[in-house]
């Protein structure tokens, strides 16, 4: 691998890829909805060759002391060795952590879903989000593709119906999820001095650095990642946020 | 009471509408998809590779691994991810369910790693999931005497037997024993057998009679998948 490290690095001294993409071209994305009627919502995301599911489950339970009036969600996601010779079973490991929680943050904080409107009735009962990413092949950047699977999945969701308090699961009313914001998430990496977009497996490989960039509808930013073992300069930052900016607006016309 | 009609109105021996596709998966060795009804599996074939830890190494012949799991939007209620009692039973009745069919005399030390993920479940997903992974290890090119093909029936007691039941029929009131059975219809040898319930001799008897039918309409199908994908290939597979 540390060959094709090199090699991954060299041929960007004339600003070349692997697959001959441009610097900043991200690989075919391919969004289905849908992909699991017994998911509220779910899609499927396909990112070049990786693809990635996102599931979401609604219930209801108790709200947060603090947040007497709030419903809640929770993102998990599960890297299966399905997806990669790399993953193994087990607990999961601070990679699919990181990716869950990275997803968590550019949702939560843009505040992308009107928490107050999935309140039932306020200290008591409130509905919950459960979002749950499966990764089914990895070729690099999960990361963006699970964030447009979890958004799409989002979208794609409507409320189960409701009896005595009680979820009626396999009936579904019209009634979406109140998502008020559409934040997206952009990871670019740097290699040998250069800043891309859309890293697939052999280039993750060979990267030095990397950050993830949530951007809103707005243009503002919600969430930010480095990854990586080298730093980022400044420059190399205000690059990388201009690059996501610009990358998100691609991406969120597929959801 | 007598269950007169089937709720999606099959016949008794009819399987619901079934869907195979080889090489779902790029970077896995072999995979495929299956689907029955709303019930979707999907498999992949890693190996043979290397095993570890090294004592559960076979100087003799590889080792076969599954692991079955669904998703946790894939059922009605949420699941909590990862590994449950219930999915490493399945888990180990599939890996004996595929085994007759190989022959991994050629991998000494090594071991072949099926992985089978549940993307939406309507009863009948373990045999999804052996049909799936059965699929997959051929295209994996592993050495394999024949497919394996699985079918969930459902007996009714002092009534009839019924192929390939679906979650509602599963939770039929009256009692529904949930037999799933898997077959190599070449040797008829049955490699899958389970059943909770309440049944009579003459009723097993038919339900493995039945499943040996429909397990030859499955095999058409992942014949059928089979050679989309190596079409090319001269010989029958």
């Amino acid at each position: 691998m540390k060959f094709d490290a090199s090699y991954i690095s060299s041929l960007l001294n004339q600003d070349h890829r692997v697959d001959m993409r441009k610097l900043d071209e991200y690989r075919k994305v391919k969004v289905e909805l849908g992909v699991s009627k017994t998911a509220e919502g779910s899609a499927k995301v396909t990112l070049g060759e990786t693809v990635v599911i996102a599931g979401v489950k609604l219930d209801v339970g108790e709200p947060f002391p603090d947040n007497p009036d709030e419903g809640s969600i929770i993102v998990s996601a599960e890297l299966s060795p399905i997806a990669s010779p790399d993953f193994e079973l087990g607990p999961p490991d601070s990679q699919s952590i990181e990716l869950a929680r990275v997803v968590d943050r550019g949702i939560r904080e843009s505040e992308a879903i009107d928490f107050k409107k999935l309140c039932i009735k306020e200290g008591e009962k409130v509905w919950i989000v459960f979002v749950d990413i499966y990764s089914l092949n990895d070729d690099g950047n999960l990361q963006d593709a699970a964030f447009l699977a979890a958004m799409a999945a989002l979208k794609n969701t409507k409320f189960p119906k409701l009896k005595d308090d009680k979820v009626v699961y396999g009936e579904l009313t019209d009634k979406k999820l109140p998502l008020v914001k559409e934040p997206i998430e952009c990871t670019l990496v740097k290699i040998n001095g250069k800043i891309l977009a859309d890293p697939n497996l052999r280039e993750e490989k060979a990267l030095s650095a990397r950050l993830t960039v949530a951007v809103t509808k707005e243009g503002n930013l919600c969430a930010l990642q480095k990854g990586g073992d080298k730093g980022l300069s400044q420059e190399d930052v205000d690059k990388m946020i201009d690059m996501a900016i610009k990358g998100t607006k691609e991406l969120r016309k597929l959801i | 009471m007598v269950y007169s009609k089937r709720f999606d109105g099959r016949k008794f021996d009819e399987l619901r509408e079934i869907e195979a596709k080889v090489g779902v998966i790029k970077s896995a060795d072999g995979s495929a998809m299956f689907r029955m009804g709303k019930t979707i599996a999907i498999a992949a074939v890693r190996g043979p590779r290397n095993l570890h830890p090294r004592f559960m190494q076979n100087p003799e012949k590889g080792i076969l691994r599954c692991n079955y799991d669904l998703m946790s939007f894939s059922v009605t209620e949420r699941k909590r991810p990862g590994p449950s009692r219930r999915s490493q039973e399945v888990s180990l009745v599939t890996e004996k369910a595929l085994l007759p069919a190989l022959n991994l005399d050629e991998f000494p030390n090594a071991v072949v790693d099926v992985f089978i993920q549940i993307t939406q479940a309507d009863a009948g997903t373990r045999c999804a999931g052996i049909n799936a992974a059965s699929l997959a290890l051929a295209d994996a090119g592993i050495i394999m005497s024949d497919l394996v093909c699985a079918v969930a029936l459902g007996i009714l007691h002092g009534d009839k037997v019924i192929v390939d039941i679906n979650k509602e029929e599963e939770d039929y009131k009256d009692g529904m024993a949930d037999t799933p059975i898997a077959i190599m219809p070449h040797s008829g040898k049955i490699t899958l057998l389970q059943m909770d319930g309440e049944a009579s001799k003459e009723e097993i008897k038919q339900a493995l009679e039945k499943a040996k039918e429909a397990c030859k309409k499955i095999r058409e199908v992942q014949v059928k998948a089979l050679k989309e994908k190596y079409g090319g290939m001269k010989n029958e597979v």
